[in-house]
């Protein structure tokens, strides 16, 4: 009975912990609609600045002000990046400051590195609260006790502060409608602002409260953050009451989980969130998601096949694409080969987010499940290149046709967080079935067949591939199912009103996106000659949706655009700097800045680029 | 929201026009730069080129003492001349930042571009066998130095591929030895979530099992990489009531592994052996709270007094004024194997090269190594001991050089495990 009983509070410890930081992450969203990756990289900043204070200024007094300051100091860091950057974004095109937070993540990253060097930092534990309490029986740390304690803690704090005061009440206004509350008057700049402040300050309390537990170290705001968005969605975006009750189910399904299943630990959260979100589609305590009044969003502008001149580039480009082989080396060949493939896993990705209004967190599942698709053939059944370009296609297809089903049921970040957890569960069945996948040592010898092997040849390969299902992509958006789609994304009554249905729509389009995508993991595969987990995993997917957001998710060749940049800036970085994160962050951040509708979208508003209106 | 002025926002747009017209041109440079100068390809010039490739964002702490160890060996034996007679050595190091497919680029980058004559380096497993693979499509010689699992010398093992460390195999079977003097009789386990962890953990039981046929095993615990909730894994394991306990946790895991095991007391009066915990990488960060008697391997890098370690240390230590981590005995040994095998081919031929290996007999800072022709790993061996605490830090005590030859298995396993 003792063990179960603190099994059990083990688990809200732990819950309380995840809490702190989901809470930011869900007042953050729930206020500015902000996807904010660099959430967990304030909380690894938060550990690391209380580290430092308290072992500067030592003693029982020391090692509380530390954290306390640290959490400040954290907070006014989030301040800055609202105030220098994310301030420019607000009327970009959704989830276009996900872009900006990406950016931050990496430079993060190497500036920690810079700071405080490689080692794991072990701080000191908490004074007075070192030892254990006896709890029938079994002994259980009292600090732990202290965590289980300031969960419901800040919860109340956060519920006084968003019904108790006038700066809550503005907030709260400013989530239901932004445009009636700037015109009685509210300043929402520096109501942002604060929103920013308070979210990362919690970020940073969260990253604080570890050091007695933990080493602080470079990899927290990873292991931190996918956790804290799992936490958020599951109890409903916005609700910080439903926040509170997701991490104390979390935090206790993993406690007793690992008694049960010990191999677990890998998918457990993933699994729970699919379940959940399965069940109830706003997650446990969320509501039906209003799309925030005067947002910033402007409607979509109606796309338009391209014109003469259009054509002529495209063809022009596909001409020079067919003649660099004669121009160039092995290795400029391999990676335009990759950034063509890049570019097709891009245009998949856009298809569903852009004409088809679902954003996917999980688009590399289909990637990933092209490549094993295809490595999966060659491993058990010594299959060619040829047979595996086909099932790499066919068995990504199957796959998003079994988790569109699900998927389409969602929408907005719901939707994204459900690929996301089926992207997670696809990815811990390569990672652990070892037997038929290879488990993370991967499958290897998934080379080219010989006539596909020299570079140019894989090249050819790689451009009819890529550019005839870039093609086919463009074509499908522009047939009458194509229209059909962009009529249930912009408006789904009216659209249900003419006889669209909908959700069977999205069905299909999710499928072929998929498709799309897992050809493109197929050549990625052979481009490789190995398969790993690494291909369907959450870094991957974020790649994905940082290409199409950096190219403009409102154009259709953005996306191709944003995959030749973003690989070319990834490529070449890696390669003359040891400090690549910070310099790819950085330029990330001003790209952002410069192009707030991406490269494309925005070089497209420019009067020499802009459409006659007709 | 933000609404500009008229005025202030026909200046910014000017401005920003301005911004984008010259980022336009960035991209477009860069863009023709990548694939301007990458046909360009150096020709082969005097030094030989080495290719290194690691993971030097995504594991600093390892890989930049690891860096430090070849760039000394790099230095010493440049000063001596360099190899056949006056060709100096040159690495050109990358980043694989972490993925498998990353490193194939870059690999693929160093091959063709830079026309390197030996690949070498690389940490995780699952990137190391994708250059070896790579290596083996290439046809040029890859000196893995890090990469763990033993499937890069067995199973998937090839004839470019030649592997340092000891390998999970050889670490696991030093500590049965240990565990097996142990009187426990019920043991439990606790490995990270993944094929180094799981391998480990399955080796330690077949043998421990073979030498002592009355232990049992009691629980075992697979927590995520990185993501150890400590608590419940402490009390999870002590529920089962083992008398020992097998650990092959790492990095931050073990630091809150041991803080949350220490204060809940749950490893008195219990036997720990665990893997890699003696690696000054691993040991340092938890300073004072060092667990100790835990039976580890690692590498007490203070108190080895042969003259190879310790010509090797003052070197070390004269360089960078910093102490040698484990990596930095990898990294230095590596670019060692490499000159040796340069040395002994008389040419930077592959076929020579690796011909040159297989059997190859190198001075590491240990003791002298052999790369066995048999399967391509190199005897290598590993400091076991127990870990003390002295003057708030963590330290070994009573440790021998376990040497890797002891504890490889028959040469009829090695032959079923690897491909003829």
């Amino acid at each position: 009975m003792g063990f179960y009983l603190v099994q059990f509070l083990g688990g809200l410890a732990q819950a309380s912990s995840l809490f702190l930081v989901a809470a930011g992450l869900s007042i953050i969203f729930g206020v500015t609609r902000i996807v904010n990756f660099a959430h967990g990289s304030f909380y690894m900043l938060g550990a690391y600045l209380a580290y430092t204070l308290a072992e500067r200024m030592g003693g029982a007094v020391g090692f509380w002000s530390a954290i306390a300051l640290a959490a400040v100091a954290t907070g006014v860091v989030g301040v800055v990046m609202e105030l220098l950057v994310l301030r420019r974004l607000y009327r970009g095109p959704e989830l276009f400051q996900l872009l900006a937070t990406f950016g931050v993540v990496l430079i993060v990253q190497d500036v920690a590195l810079l700071i405080w060097g490689p080692e794991d930092l072990l701080g000191p534990r908490a004074p007075g609260l070192e030892g254990v309490v006896r709890i029938l029986g079994r002994p259980f740390p009292k600090y732990e006790l202290l965590l289980i304690a300031l969960g419901p803690i800040v919860l109340g704090l956060l519920w006084l502060l968003f019904h108790r005061t006038r700066w809550g009440t503005l907030v709260r206004a400013a989530t239901q409608d932004r445009e009636m509350t700037a015109a009685l008057g509210i300043n929402q700049t520096w109501l942002f602002t604060s929103v920013l402040f308070v979210g990362s300050l919690l970020a940073g309390l969260g990253g604080a409260l570890q050091i007695p537990r933990e080493a602080v170290n470079l990899h927290m705001d990873i292991n931190i953050v996918v956790e804290a968005f799992v936490v958020v969605v599951v109890g409903g975006m916005g609700s910080v009451g439903g926040a509170f009750l997701a991490a104390v189910l979390i935090g206790l399904i993993q406690a007793f989980g690992i008694l049960v299943f010990p191999q677990i630990t890998l998918v457990v959260v993933f699994l729970f969130m699919a379940v959940v979100l399965v069940v109830r589609p706003h997650g446990l305590m969320g509501r039906q998601q209003a799309t925030a009044r005067g947002a910033g969003h402007v409607p979509e502008a109606p796309i338009h096949a391209s014109g003469m001149m259009g054509r002529v580039a495209a063809v022009g480009l596909l001409v020079v694409l067919a003649a660099l082989p004669a121009l160039f080396g092995d290795y400029a060949l391999a990676v335009l080969t990759e950034m063509m493939i890049l570019a097709l896993f891009a245009a998949s990705l856009h298809f569903i987010m852009g004409p088809g209004g679902m954003v996917s967190f999980g688009h590399a599942a289909y990637f990933g499940l092209g490549a094993y698709g295809a490595g999966l053939l060659v491993k058990h059944l010594s299959g060619g290149m040829v047979a595996g370009l086909v099932s790499a296609p066919l068995f990504a297809g199957l796959g998003a046709l079994l988790f569109g089903w699900f998927c389409v049921r969602l929408s907005g970040v719901y939707l994204a967080m459900l690929t996301l957890a089926f992207a997670q569960i696809v990815w811990s069945i390569a990672f652990q079935w070892y037997a038929v996948t290879g488990g993370d040592n991967g499958i290897l010898g998934v080379w080219p067949d010989g006539w596909a092997s020299p570079r140019w040849a894989f090249y050819y390969l790689s451009l009819v591939l890529c550019a005839g299902g870039v093609l086919m992509l463009r074509r499908v958006i522009f047939s009458p199912f194509g229209y059909a789609l962009r009529a249930g994304r912009d408006s789904p009554l009216r659209a249900d009103a003419v006889g669209i249905d909908v959700r069977h729509l999205q069905w299909l389009a999710f499928t072929v996106a998929g498709a799309f995508a897992g050809l493109a993991g197929g050549l990625y595969a052979y481009s490789k000659g190995s398969v790993f987990p690494t291909l369907m995993a959450i870094p991957r997917s974020v790649d994905g949706l940082v290409m199409v957001l950096l190219g403009g998710v409102q154009t259709l060749t953005g996306p191709l655009v944003g995959a030749a940049v973003f690989h070319a800036l990834n490529t070449e970085m890696v390669r003359y700097t040891d400090h690549w994160r910070l310099t790819l962050g950085v330029a990330i951040v001003l790209l952002v800045v410069i192009f707030p509708q991406g490269i494309v979208g925005t070089l497209a508003r420019l009067p020499f680029f802009r459409r006659k209106e007709a | 929201m933000m609404l500009d002025s008229p005025k202030t926002r026909s200046r910014r747009t000017v401005l920003t026009h301005l911004l984008r017209g010259v980022a336009g041109i960035a991209l477009a440079t860069i863009m023709t730069g990548i694939v301007t100068e990458a046909s360009g390809g150096a020709a082969a010039a005097e030094p030989v080129r080495i290719g290194e490739i690691n993971s030097y964002t995504g594991l600093p702490a390892f890989t930049l003492p690891y860096r430090n160890g070849w760039e000394l060996a790099v230095a010493e034996i440049n000063a001596n001349g360099g190899v056949l007679g006056g060709r100096m050595l040159e690495v050109i190091s990358r980043d694989d930042g972490g993925k498998p497919d990353d490193a194939v680029r870059v690999a693929n980058e160093l091959v063709s571009n830079e026309k390197v004559d030996v690949l070498a380096g690389t940490f995780f497993s699952h990137i190391g066998l994708a250059v070896s693979d790579y290596a083996l499509r290439t046809k040029k010689l890859f000196m893995a130095a890090e990469p763990l699992t033993d499937a890069m010398t067995w199973e998937k093992g090839n004839r470019y591929t030649f592997r340092l460390r000891p390998s999970t195999y050889m670490q696991a079977a030093m500590l049965v030895e240990q565990a097996a003097a142990l009187p426990a009789k019920r043991w439990a386990t606790v490995a990270p979530n993944y094929e180094y962890g799981q391998s480990a953990v399955t080796i330690f039981k077949q043998l421990l099992k073979e030498k002592r046929p009355d232990v049992e095993f009691v629980a075992e615990q697979w927590p995520a990489q990185g993501k150890i909730d400590a608590g419940s894994t402490v009390q999870a394991l002590a529920a089962a009531e083992p008398q020992a306990i097998f650990n092959v946790t790492f990095g931050p895991d073990l630091a809150r592994l041991v803080r949350e095991g220490t204060t809940r007391g749950a490893f008195d009066g219990v036997s720990v052996v665990s893997l890699l915990t003696g690696e000054p990488e691993y040991l340092d960060p938890m300073k004072g709270e060092a667990p100790t008697g835990w039976i580890v391997t690692g590498y007490p890098w203070d108190q080895i007094d042969t003259p190879a370690h310790k010509a090797f240390l003052d070197a070390y230590q004269a360089k960078y004024g910093d102490y040698p981590r484990l990596g930095s005995i990898v990294g230095y040994t590596t670019i060692k194997s490499i000159a040796a095998a340069i040395e002994k081919a008389g040419s930077t031929e592959t076929e020579a090269m690796v011909d040159a290996m297989k059997g190859l007999k190198v001075d590491s800072p240990f003791a002298q190594i052999t790369y066995r022709a048999i399967d391509h790993q190199a005897t290598m061996g590993a400091y076991v001991g127990t870990i003390a605490v002295k003057d708030g830090k963590g330290t070994m005590i009573e440790w021998t050089y376990a040497d890797g030859a002891d504890y490889l298995p028959a040469d009829d396993v090695v032959l079923k495990r690897r491909p003829q």
